[in-house]
C-alpha cells in the first residue's frame, strides 16, 4: 500500500518540527528518511503512524485520507528505537499480543507466532523474557511483533540505533533480504547515510523540518540537490572563490560556473568530495592547489591524505586509490599539487556549512 | 539521534494515543481530589477550626495548662536525643553499607527496616520486659538507683526504637547513587578521615540527611503507642504531647485536646512543606552528580 | 570496590562497630527479650493464651480491619497515583504533597479528629448517621482511620513504577490494535502488580501494629460471649497494653509474638518482591 503525506506541518511549542512536508512512498518500496538530529524525520514517521497529529496537512494510505484515524484503525506496524517490548511477557506473548487483543483463535496465534519466529530466526527462544535477550534479538522480536498483525505498512524508527556496529551491519542486510521476501511498504528513519544507502530503494533527505531531496540512493549521492545534502552524505572539501565572467578561480585553477551569478565577482563555494581530488608532484596542466602533506593514513581501500593549503588556509582531505598512492610514494612534509576532477557549485542559498 | 529523542520526549503534547477521553480523565481527577479531600484535607481543617473555635484567648489558656506545658517540654527534651542518636547511627550504617562489602551486608540492610514491622505497642512491651521491676535488667538497675521504666530514659529508648530506620533508609540510596569517587579522591589527596567526612561526604548528602532528620523528628514527636506503654502516662510527669492529647480526650476536654492537636498538626504541615523543598534539592543534587559523571 | 576500598577509605571499623553495637542494644536485645519471654511459656500455655475467645476475637478485628483498610488503600492509592503521574490539573502539587500527611501527622491526632468528624454531630457524621453509617466506635471506624494511615504507602510505591513505564509501550500496544482498556489491563497493569502488593503489605503491616489512632475511634468494645451480636472493636495491641498494666508479661508477650511474626512475614514478602523486581528490570 502506498503512503502519501501532503503539506504536513507540525509545531511543538516554539519548535517547528515539520514545515509543509510532502512525501510519496510507492507500494512495495523500502524507503529511508535520512537526516540529522532534530530534522523532523521521527515526527514525520509518527504522524504517518497516527501517533502524532499534524497541525496541518493530510496523510493518505492508498488514496484514502487517514489523517483523523487512530493507529489502531490505520493498521501500521511500528518498530521503536528502544524496542518497547512488554517486559512482563515472554517472546511468544509479545509477538502474539496484536492477535490476542483482536481475539484470534488460539491455534491460529500459535501457528502465526512460530511462523514469525522462523522469519526472524528466533526459533526456540519463545519462552524467554525480553531481559534475557541481546539487543539484536530484542529488535527482531519487536519486528516480528509488528508483522504479526499483518500490517499494510511497516514503520521503523531508528531500528538499529541502539545496537553496536557489528550487529547493526548484520541486521541491515537481514532487513533488506526480509523486504525482498515480503515486499511490504516500509519506511525507516535513520541518521546514518551509509545505512540508508545500503538498505533503501529510495532515500528522503530531511533537514530542519523540510525535505531537502528525494530519490534513489544513486541519484541523491551523485546529484545532490544542494550544499546540505552534499555535505550530509559524506566528507566534502569546500573551496571559496569568486565568479568572474561565468568562471571561478580557485587558486590558480579555473572552473566554469554553471549558474547565473547575481553580480560579477560574487563569492561562491565549490564542493569537492575527497575521492574527486587527485594529487600530483608537479602542477598538472599548470593547474592545481599547492600544499604540504600533513598526514597520510592508508586504510582498507584508499589512502587518506591531508594536504594543508596556505592559499586557502584549509586542510584538504584526499582519498587516493591505493595503487595511485603506491605509484606516488608520498611522504609527510612533501609539497604537492591537488587538482579536483570535479567541482560542484550550488545556487546560492541560505545554507551555511 | 539520542539528543533528538531526549528533548522530544518531555514535550509530547501529542500524547493523543495514550490519553483517555476528557470526560473520563476529569472524572478520575475529581475522584482522586475527592479522596484526598475527605481523608486528609477536611480532617486537617477541622482540627484547626475546632482548636480556634473559641478564640485566641481560650486557645492560649488551653496551651498554658501546666500539664500540657510539661508535656511539650518533655517532648522537646526526648525527641531531639532520640533523633541525634539515630542520625549518628544512620550515617555510620550508611557509610559501612554503601562504601564497603562485608559478609552480612544485605542482612544488615534488612535488619535496619525491622522496627517498621514492629508495632509500637510491642516495642513498648519489649522495653518493659527488659526494665520493669520483674524484667531482665530492671531489678539490678533499680538496686543501683537507676529508674528507666516510667521515666524519661524509657521514653527515649522507645522513641529511638520506633524512629530507628528513618535516617539510614534515607541516606543509603543517596550515598549509593553518589558513589565513592569523590571521597577516594579526597583521601588520595591527603585528607584525614574526618576532613574527608566533613568536607566531602557531609556537603554531598546534606539535603538527604536533613530530609531524614525531618522525617525522624516528625515521627519522634508524634510517637504514641510505644511511649504510652513505657511511660506509665503519669500526669504532669511522663506524658509527652501525643499522650497528653489522649488524656485530655479521656477527660472529655475536647477543646483542650484539639488545641494541643493543632500544634502537632501545624508542625506536620511545616514538615510537609520542608519535605517538598528538600525532595527537590536532593533530586537536583543527584542529577548534578550524574551529569558530572556522564 | 570491596576489599580494596577498605584500604583506601577510612572508617570501616568505626562505622560498622558503632552501627552494630547501636543496633544490638536498641533493637536486637529487646527483640531477643521478647522471644526469650515467649519461650518461657510451654506450647500449651502459649496456645491457651492466644486461643481464648477474647484474644481470638481481637486478632480477627486487628487483621480484618487492617486487610480491609489496605484493600481500600490499594484501590484509592492506585487511583491517586495514576492521576498524579498521568494528568495535569490545577493545584496538583498541593494535593500531591498532602498525600504524605499521614506520615507526618501523629496518629493520636488522626484518631482524635476522625472520632470527631464521624461522631453523630460531627461534620461527616451528621450526614452519615441518618443513612445508618456509623463510623465511630465500630469496626468501620477502625478501617477508616487505618485507610488514612496506610494511604501513602500504596501511592508512593506505585508512583515511581507508573512513571518508569515508557510512553512507547502504550504506543506499541495502540499500533498493534489494542483498545485503551486492553492497553491498561495487559500492558500497564501487570508491571504495577509487584508495587501494588508491596504497598498493600506495607499498609497491612502498619495497620496491624497501629494503636494510637485506633483507641480514639474504636470505643474499645470488648468481646463478650453473652452478647455475640455485638461487634467488638478491641484490637490486639489494646489487649497487650491491658495485660502489661496487669503485670501479666508472659501473656502480653504471647499475644505480641503473633503480631510480630505476621509483620516479619510481610516484611519478608516485601523484601523478596523488591529484589525480584530489581532483577527483572534489566
Amino acid at each position: 500500500m502506498s503512503i502519501t503525506a501532503k503539506h504536513v506541518t507540525k509545531q511543538f511549542g516554539n519548535f517547528t518540527a515539520l514545515t509543509d512536508v510532502n512525501l510519496e512512498v510507492p507500494t512495495g518500496t523500502l524507503m529511508a528518511l535520512l537526516g540529522p538530529s532534530g530534522s523532523g524525520k521521527t515526527t514525520l514517521l509518527r504522524i504517518v503512524a497516527g501517533l502524532e497529529n499534524p497541525d496541518a496537512g493530510v496523510i493518505l494510505h492508498h488514496d484514502e485520507d487517514v489523517t483523523e484515524r487512530s493507529p489502531k484503525e490505520r493498521n501500521v506496524g511500528f518498530v521503536f528505537q528502544h524496542y518497547a517490548l512488554f517486559r512482563h511477557m515472554s517472546v511468544f506473548e509479545n509477538i502474539a499480543f496484536g492477535m490476542r487483543v483482536r481475539r484470534r483463535p488460539k491455534d491460529e496465534i500459535t501457528n502465526r507466532v512460530h511462523e514469525l519466529l522462523n522469519l526472524v530466526r528466533l526459533e526456540g527462544l519463545h519462552k524467554r523474557y525480553p531481559s534475557q535477550l541481546s539487543g539484536g534479538q530484542r529488535q527482531r522480536v519487536a519486528l516480528a511483533r509488528a508483522l504479526a498483525v499483518q500490517p499494510r505498512v511497516l514503520l521503523l524508527d531508528e531500528p538499529f540505533g541502539a545496537l553496536d556496529a557489528k550487529v547493526r551491519m548484520e541486521l541491515r542486510q537481514w532487513l533488506r533480504r526480509l523486504h525482498e521476501e515480503i515486499h511490504l511498504t516500509t519506511v525507516f528513519v535513520t541518521h546514518d547515510q551509509e545505512e540508508a544507502f545500503e538498505v533503501a530503494d529510495r532515500v528522503v533527505v530531511m533537514n530542519h523540518g523540510r525535505v531537502e531531496q528525494a530519490g534513489t540512493p544513486q541519484e541523491v549521492f551523485d546529484h545532490p540537490a544542494n550544499a546540505f545534502v552534499m555535505d550530509f552524505l559524506g566528507n566534502v572539501n569546500v573551496f571559496h572563490g569568486r565568479v568572474h565572467d561565468g568562471k571561478v578561480m580557485l587558486g590558480n585553477l579555473e572552473v566554469a560556473y554553471p549558474h547565473e551569478s547575481r553580480a560579477d565577482s560574487q563569492d561562491v563555494k565549490g564542493y569537492v568530495r575527497p575521492h574527486e581530488l587527485d594529487v600530483n608532484r608537479e602542477p598538472a596542466d599548470g593547474a592545481g592547489v599547492p600544499g604540504r602533506i600533513v598526514q597520510i593514513n592508508p586504510t582498507g581501500s584508499v589512502a587518506k591524505v591531508r594536504v594543508m593549503s596556505e592559499d586557502f588556509g584549509l586542510a584538504m582531505n584526499v582519498d587516493l586509490p591505493l595503487e595511485r598512492y603506491g605509484e606516488l610514494q608520498l611522504a609527510v612534509g612533501e609539497i604537492v599539487y591537488v587538482a579536483p576532477r570535479r567541482v560542484r557549485f550550488f545556487p546560492p542559498d541560505d545554507y551555511v556549512i | 539521534m539520542q539528543v533528538e529523542t531526549q528533548w522530544l520526549k518531555p514535550q509530547q503534547p501529542g500524547r493523543r494515543v495514550q490519553q483517555e477521553p476528557a470526560l473520563l480523565r476529569w472524572s478520575l481527577i475529581a475522584a482522586a481530589v475527592a479522596v484526598i479531600s475527605v481523608l486528609v484535607i477536611v480532617p486537617v481543617v477541622s482540627i484547626l477550626v475546632q482548636a480556634f473555635a473559641k478564640g485566641w484567648s481560650v486557645y492560649w489558656r488551653s496551651l498554658a495548662d501546666a500539664d500540657t506545658v510539661h508535656a511539650i517540654k518533655l517532648t522537646l527534651f526526648v525527641a531531639p536525643i532520640a533523633v541525634i542518636a539515630n542520625v549518628i547511627f544512620g550515617i555510620a550504617a550508611a557509610w559501612a553499607v554503601t562504601r564497603f562489602r562485608f559478609p552480612g551486608r544485605t542482612l544488615l540492610t534488612t535488619i535496619i527496616d525491622l522496627p517498621f514491622a514492629v508495632s509500637p505497642v510491642v516495642a513498648g512491651l519489649m522495653i518493659t520486659l527488659l526494665f520493669s521491676r520483674r524484667g531482665y535488667f530492671g531489678p539490678w538497675l533499680l538496686e543501683h538507683g537507676i529508674q528507666i521504666l516510667f521515666s524519661w530514659p524509657a521514653i527515649i529508648l522507645a522513641t529511638a526504637f520506633v524512629t530507628f530506620p528513618f535516617v539510614a533508609r534515607e541516606l543509603i540510596p543517596i550515598m549509593d547513587a553518589l558513589g565513592s569517587d569523590e571521597e577516594t579522591a579526597a583521601v588520595s589527596l591527603g585528607a584525614s578521615g574526618w576532613q574527608m567526612f566533613w568536607r566531602v561526604t557531609v556537603p554531598n548528602i546534606k539535603w538527604g540527611l536533613l530530609y531524614g532528620v525531618i522525617l525522624c523528628s516528625a515521627r519522634a514527636i508524634g510517637e504514641f503507642g510505644a511511649v504510652y506503654v513505657v511511660s506509665g502516662h503519669i500526669h504532669g510527669q511522663t506524658t509527652t504531647v501525643p499522650v497528653r492529647i489522649n488524656q485530655l480526650y479521656e477527660d472529655y476536654n475536647n477543646a483542650g485536646a484539639f488545641t494541643v492537636a493543632s500544634v502537632l498538626t501545624l508542625f506536620a504541615l511545616v514538615t510537609l512543606g520542608i519535605k517538598v523543598v528538600l525532595e527537590r534539592k536532593t533530586r537536583q543534587e543527584l542529577e548534578e552528580a550524574h551529569s558530572e559523571t556522564t | 570496590m570491596s576489599i580494596a576500598n577498605r584500604r583506601i577509605l577510612p572508617g570501616f571499623r568505626l562505622s560498622l562497630s558503632f552501627a552494630l553495637t547501636y543496633l544490638a542494644v536498641l533493637i536486637l536485645v529487646p527483640l531477643a527479650a521478647c522471644f526469650v519471654k515467649a519461650s518461657t511459656l510451654t506450647w500449651t500455655q502459649f496456645w491457651t493464651v492466644v486461643s481464648t475467645p477474647r484474644v481470638r476475637d481481637a486478632y480477627v478485628v486487628t487483621f480484618g480491619t487492617s486487610i480491609m483498610a489496605a484493600a481500600a488503600d490499594l484501590v484509592l492509592g492506585l487511583l491517586i497515583a495514576w492521576v498524579m503521574v498521568r494528568y495535569e490539573f490545577p493545584l496538583k502539587r498541593f494535593f500531591d504533597s498532602l498525600i504524605d500527611l499521614p506520615f507526618a501527622l501523629p496518629t493520636a491526632v488522626a484518631g482524635l479528629v476522625y472520632s470527631a468528624l464521624y461522631a453523630k454531630n460531627g461534620w461527616f457524621g451528621q450526614y452519615l448517621f441518618p443513612l445508618g453509617i456509623e463510623a465511630v466506635n465500630t469496626r468501620l471506624a477502625i478501617v477508616l482511620v487505618l485507610t488514612f494511615i496506610g494511604l501513602p504507602f500504596v501511592v508512593r510505591t506505585v508512583e515511581p513504577v507508573l512513571e518508569s513505564l515508557e510512553a512507547e509501550l502504550e504506543e506499541a500496544a495502540a499500533c498493534l490494535g489494542a483498545t485503551r482498556w486492553q492497553t491498561f489491563t495487559r500492558v500497564i497493569f501487570p508491571p504495577l502488580v509487584p508495587a501494588l502488593i508491596t504497598g498493600f503489605a506495607l499498609s497491612v503491616a502498619r495497620g496491624i501494629g497501629e494503636y494510637g489512632s485506633v483507641i480514639f475511634v474504636s470505643g474499645n468494645k470488648r468481646f463478650m460471649a453473652a452478647f455475640p451480636d455485638v461487634k467488638s472493636t478491641e484490637i490486639a495491641p489494646v489487649l497487650i497494653v491491658e495485660r502489661l498494666d496487669a503485670h501479666e508479661y508472659a501473656e502480653a508477650t504471647a499475644v505480641a509474638v503473633v503480631l510480630l511474626l505476621t509483620s516479619f512475614v510481610l516484611l519478608g514478602v516485601i523484601n523478596h518482591l523488591e529484589r525480584r523486581s530489581q532483577r527483572h528490570a534489566g
